[in-house]
C-alpha cells in the first residue's frame, strides 16, 4: 500500500496498553459501531450476527427497547415507538411545519422539539442517546470493558445545532467523544485505504434522511477534502413517503390513521427494497379497520415518482465540483454510501452525471462506521501500522455582520481546517467607544437571511476619529470544527473574545432555502448589496458633512450653503428609497458641494497647526 | 533542531513549523510567481502530515496548540499560494507592495469600459437565460485571466523586477477573476 511513513522514532508515543476505541454511524433508519481488530476495522454485530440496529427507540411498559425488538412494536405502538430521530436534532417545532410523516405527540418547547411518550417528555437528543447508549454496551460487552473514545459520525452538511444535538447525545449515553466526523469523510477513509486509492474521489451519501457530497483528493495517505455540499433534508425516508403516497392514492384510501400509516410506511420501504432486485413487487396490507390493499408496484412507476427526488441530489454535486474548481470527468470514482444508493435509479444518475459506473465493491452501510473507527484508533493514541491524515473543511461560511445589515464572509465555505483568519474593520463614527461583533453562518449577503450564532462586544475603544481605530477580528476553527472569534482594537491594544456555542442552529429548511436562495437571487443579493453600500456611504457623507458645518459652517457664503443643504435633502430623499444608482450621484452631488467646505477647513487646520494651537482644542 | 524546509523537529521529537518563515520559504519554493504546483502540493501535504493535531492525539495541550497553529498557518499559506491571483498580491506584499489597496482602486479607463460592458452583457445574458452567451463571456475572461498571469510571470520572475509597476496587472487579473467567478455562478444558476 502506497501510504506514507513518517512518523519519527523517538515521536512515538510510549509503549501502553492497546485502548478501546470505537466509531459509531448514528443513521437516521440503521445504526454501527465498529471498531479496529488487529489491524482490521470491523463492525460489531448483536448476539444474533446482525450488524445494522434500526435507529428505532420504544418507551414500552417494561422500559426502553431499542432497535429489531422496538422495530417489531412500531406500527401496533407509533406515539411510543420513536424513528428518524435524526431528523428532528437541533430542529424546533416550527421547523417540522408541513411535515405531517411524524405521528407522535410533540410539545413545542423553545429550542429544540420534544415528544410526549409513555415515559414521559422525551426530547430527540434523549432518543438518540437511548440508541447510543445501547450501541455503546454492545461495544463493552464485545470488547470486554469500557471504551476509551468514541468517534460518531454527522452528514456532512449537518450545521451547529446539529452536531451539538449529537454531541450532547452522545455524552448522554456516557461515550467518550473524540470527535464528530462527517459521514462522506469517513467513507472516503475506509474506501480509501482500503483500496490505496489515489486522485480525485467523489463521495455521494444518500442515507436515510440525509444527502452529502463531498469531493475529495487522496494522495499518499493524505485524504483532503476539497468541497462538500448536501441537502439535510433527503434521503431514502422521502422514497419511502412518496411510495406511501402512491399507496393511498392507488388504492384510494381515506387519510390513515398513525399506526396505519406507519404499517404502511414499512410495507412502502419494503417495497422499495424489493424493487431494486426484481421489476415489479405486491404491497399487501390489511388496515386496521379490515381494509384490504393489495397493490403491483413496478420499478418504473418507482422511478417515475422519485424522479424529482433523484434529481434534487444533483444540484449540490454540481455546486461542490464548482467550489472545488473540478468538472464531473476528473473524479477518478465515485463512492456510493448509505442504503439508499442501492436504487437502480441512483445509480444511473450518478453514472450518468460523472460518466462511469460507481464503485460498489463496499457495503454502502457499513463504510462510515469502519471509517469512524479507523479514525478513532488513531485519535485514542492506538498505533496505526498506516499512516494517513485527514484534512476536512469547513462546509458553510462563516461571517461577521458589518454596516447595513449586510454579512462580510471571513471564513468561507470549503475552509481546510484548522484554520484562522482575521480581518480588519474599523469605526463609523467619531469617538466610538463600542463595537458590537456578530458572527453568523450561511451563504447569502444580508444577516437576515443568514444563521446568528453568537454576539459579543469590544469596549473601552479610545476617541478616535471614526476610520481610525483598527479593530482585528479573528476567526479560529480548530480540528474539531469549533469555532472561537477574538477581536482587538491594534492602536490600544482592547481585546475581546468569545467561543462559539450557538443554543441552536439553522433548520433543515432553511439551509436548503438558504443555498438555493443564494444562487436563485444573486442578482438581487448584488443589487440589496449595492444598494446597502450606498446606504452606508451616505450616513457617512451626511454625518461628516454635519459636523463640518457645526464646526467650520462660518467657511461657506450662502450660496454654497444652500448648494450643501440642497444636496443633503436629495440624499436624505434617496435614502429612503431603494434606487442604488439615483443614491450614488446623490452622494457624488453632496460630496463636489462639500469640495469648497473641506478645502478651506484643510487651511484652516493648517493654519492652527502653524500657529501651535491644537485642533481639538477649538473644535468644541 | 534538524531542519527541514521550514520543520524544525524539537529534542522531544515533537515537530513544529518555523512561524519566521514566508509562505515561500515554508514549503521550499523560490520566491517566484511561476512555481511547480505539484511541488508545492507535496509539500503542503508532507509538511500537515507532520504538524496536524491528529498527528499528536497523545501529546499535552500545549503541543496540541502549538500542532493547531501549525497546521492553521499552513493552511493560510497554502491558501496564499495555490491560485495564481493570491500568489502575485503575497509576491508583491513580501516587496511592501499593497496591490488590494482600497484608497488606490484606480484602474486602466479602457480596461474598466470593456470590463462594464463585459458585465453588463453578461446581466442581459443572464437575464435572456443566454447560457451560450455566458460560457462565451466566461472563455474570454479566462483567456485575458491567463494572458495576464503570462505577463506577470514575465515581470515578475525576472532580475531587478518593478513589482510596485505591476500593481495595475495585478488589479486587473482580480477584476477578472472576480468577473470569471461571478460568469460561472450565473452559468451554474441557469444550469
Amino acid at each position: 500500500m502506497a501510504l506514507l511513513q513518517i512518523a519519527e522514532p523517538d515521536a512515538s508515543p510510549a509503549p501502553h496498553a492497546r485502548k478501546r476505541a470505537i466509531g459509531i454511524d448514528l443513521g437516521t433508519t440503521n445504526s454501527l459501531v465498529a471498531t479496529v481488530r488487529h489491524g482490521l476495522a470491523v463492525v460489531l454485530p448483536d448476539a444474533e450476527g446482525r450488524p445494522l440496529v434500526p435507529s428505532i427507540v420504544r418507551y414500552g411498559e417494561n422500559g426502553v427497547v431499542t432497535g429489531y425488538a422496538a422495530m417489531a412494536k412500531q406500527a401496533s405502538d407509533p406515539h411510543n415507538t420513536i424513528v428518524s430521530a435524526k431528523r428532528l436534532m437541533g430542529r424546533g417545532l416550527a421547523d417540522l411545519d408541513g411535515d405531517r410523516r411524524f405521528p407522535y405527540r410533540f410539545v413545542d418547547t423553545p429550542g429544540m422539539v420534544r415528544i410526549g411518550t409513555r415515559a414521559g417528555v422525551k426530547s430527540p437528543v434523549e432518543v438518540s442517546s437511548d440508541l447510543l447508549r445501547a450501541l455503546r454496551e454492545r461495544a463493552e460487552a464485545s470488547l470486554g470493558g469500557a471504551i476509551d473514545g468514541a468517534v460518531v459520525t454527522v452528514p456532512a452538511y449537518f450545521d451547529e445545532a446539529q452536531r451539538q444535538a449529537t454531541k450532547d447525545a452522545a455524552r448522554l449515553a456516557g461515550l467518550p467523544v473524540l470527535r464528530l466526523l462527517n459521514e462522506p469523510t469517513a467513507a472516503a477513509i475506509a474506501y480509501g485505504l482500503d483500496n490505496a486509492a489515489e486522485g480525485i474521489y467523489a463521495v455521494y451519501d444518500l442515507g436515510g434522511g440525509t444527502f452529502d457530497i463531498s469531493i475529495l483528493r487522496l494522495a499518499k495517505g493524505v485524504f483532503e477534502v476539497l468541497a462538500t455540499n448536501g441537502d439535510t433534508a433527503l434521503g431514502g425516508d422521502d422514497f419511502d413517503h412518496r411510495v406511501f403516497c402512491w399507496i393511498i392514492e392507488a388504492a384510494h384510501l381515506p387519510p390513515p390513521s398513525a399506526s396505519d400509516a406507519r404499517l404502511l410506511l414499512v410495507k412502502a420501504r419494503t417495497a422499495k427494497e424489493q424493487l431494486t432486485l426484481h421489476d415489479e413487487t405486491a404491497i399487501v396490507a390489511s388496515l386496521s379497520d379490515g381494509t384490504p390493499v393489495d397493490l403491483v408496484l413496478t420499478r418504473t412507476t418507482l422511478t417515475g415518482i422519485t424522479a424529482n427526488l433523484v434529481a434534487k441530489t444533483l444540484q449540490p454535486i454540481k455546486r461542490a465540483l464548482r467550489d472545488a474548481k473540478l468538472a464531473a470527468t476528473d473524479v477518478k470514482g465515485v463512492v456510493l454510501v448509505g442504503g439508499a444508493t442501492r436504487m437502480p435509479q441512483v445509480r444511473r444518475a450518478v453514472a450518468e452525471l460523472f460518466g462511469q459506473p460507481p464503485l460498489t465493491n463496499l457495503d454502502p452501510d457499513e463504510v462510515v462506521a469502519l471509517g469512524a473507527a479507523i479514525q478513532a484508533n488513531k485519535l485514542v493514541g492506538n498505533r496505526d501500522d498506516e499512516d494517513w491524515l485527514l484534512l476536512d473543511v469547513t462546509p458553510l461560511s462563516l461571517g461577521l455582520e458589518t454596516m447595513g445589515g449586510l454579512v462580510e464572509k471571513v471564513v468561507p465555505r470549503n475552509s481546510t481546517i484548522p484554520v484562522a483568519r482575521a480581518q480588519e474593520f474599523t469605526t463609523f463614527k467619531d469617538g466610538q467607544s463600542a463595537m458590537a461583533i456578530h458572527v453568523v453562518q450561511g451563504e447569502r449577503e444580508k444577516v437576515a437571511d443568514c444563521r446568528s450564532l453568537a454576539r459579543f462586544e469590544l469596549r473601552g475603544i479610545p476617541p478616535m476619529a471614526a476610520g481610525a481605530a483598527r479593530i482585528r477580528v479573528t476567526f479560529a476553527v480548530d480540528a474539531d470544527g469549533l469555532l472561537d472569534v477574538s477581536a482587538r482594537e491594534e492602536t490600544s491594544g482592547v481585546a475581546a473574545h468569545v467561543s462559539v456555542k450557538p443554543s441552536y442552529g439553522l433548520t433543515d429548511g432553511e439551509i436548503a432555502r438558504m443555498l438555493q436562495e443564494s444562487f436563485a437571487h444573486a442578482a438581487d443579493d448584488m443589487r440589496a448589496r449595492a444598494l446597502a453600500e450606498e446606504q452606508v456611504e451616505a450616513d457617512r457623507i451626511v454625518e461628516a458633512t454635519r459636523s463640518a458645518l457645526a464646526a467650520d459652517g462660518d467657511l461657506v457664503d450662502a450660496d454654497e450653503r444652500a448648494r450643501i443643504d440642497a444636496a443633503l435633502a436629495e440624499v436624505a430623499r434617496l435614502r429612503a428609497g431603494d434606487d442604488h444608482t439615483a443614491l450614488r450621484a446623490a452622494n457624488a452631488q453632496l460630496n463636489r458641494a462639500t469640495e469648497p467646505l473641506a478645502a478651506r477647513r484643510m487651511d484652516r487646520g493648517v493654519q492652527r497647526a502653524l500657529t501651535g494651537r491644537r485642533v481639538d482644542a477649538l473644535s468644541d | 533542531m534538524a531542519r527541514v524546509h521550514g520543520v524544525a523537529i524539537t529534542r522531544s521529537g515533537f515537530t513544529m513549523i518555523d512561524f519566521t518563515h514566508n509562505h515561500f520559504a515554508l514549503f521550499g519554493l523560490p520566491e517566484r510567481f511561476a512555481i511547480d504546483a505539484a511541488a508545492l502540493d507535496a509539500a503542503y501535504r508532507r509538511l500537515q502530515s507532520e504538524v496536524h493535531p491528529d498527528r499528536h492525539a497523545g501529546a499535552s495541550a500545549a503541543e496540541q496548540r502549538v500542532a493547531s497553529q501549525s497546521s492553521a498557518r499552513l493552511n493560510e499559506a497554502y491558501a496564499a499560494l495555490r491560485t495564481p491571483l493570491a500568489r502575485a498580491q503575497y509576491l508583491l506584499q513580501l516587496h511592501a507592495v499593497d496591490a488590494i489597496d482600497e484608497r488606490d482602486t484606480q484602474l486602466d479607463v479602457d480596461f474598466l469600459e470593456r470590463q462594464l460592458a463585459r458585465r453588463e452583457a453578461a446581466d442581459v445574458a443572464s437575464v435572456a437565460g443566454d447560457v451560450a452567451a455566458l460560457e462565451a463571456l466566461h472563455a474570454a475572461a479566462l483567456a485575458e485571466v491567463a494572458d495576464l498571469e503570462t505577463a506577470l510571470a514575465r515581470d515578475l520572475d525576472r532580475a531587478g523586477a518593478d513589482f510596485s509597476g505591476a500593481k495595475p496587472r495585478v488589479r486587473e487579473l482580480a477584476f477578472l477573476v472576480r468577473l470569471a467567478d461571478s460568469l460561472d455562478a450565473m452559468i451554474a444558476a441557469l444550469d
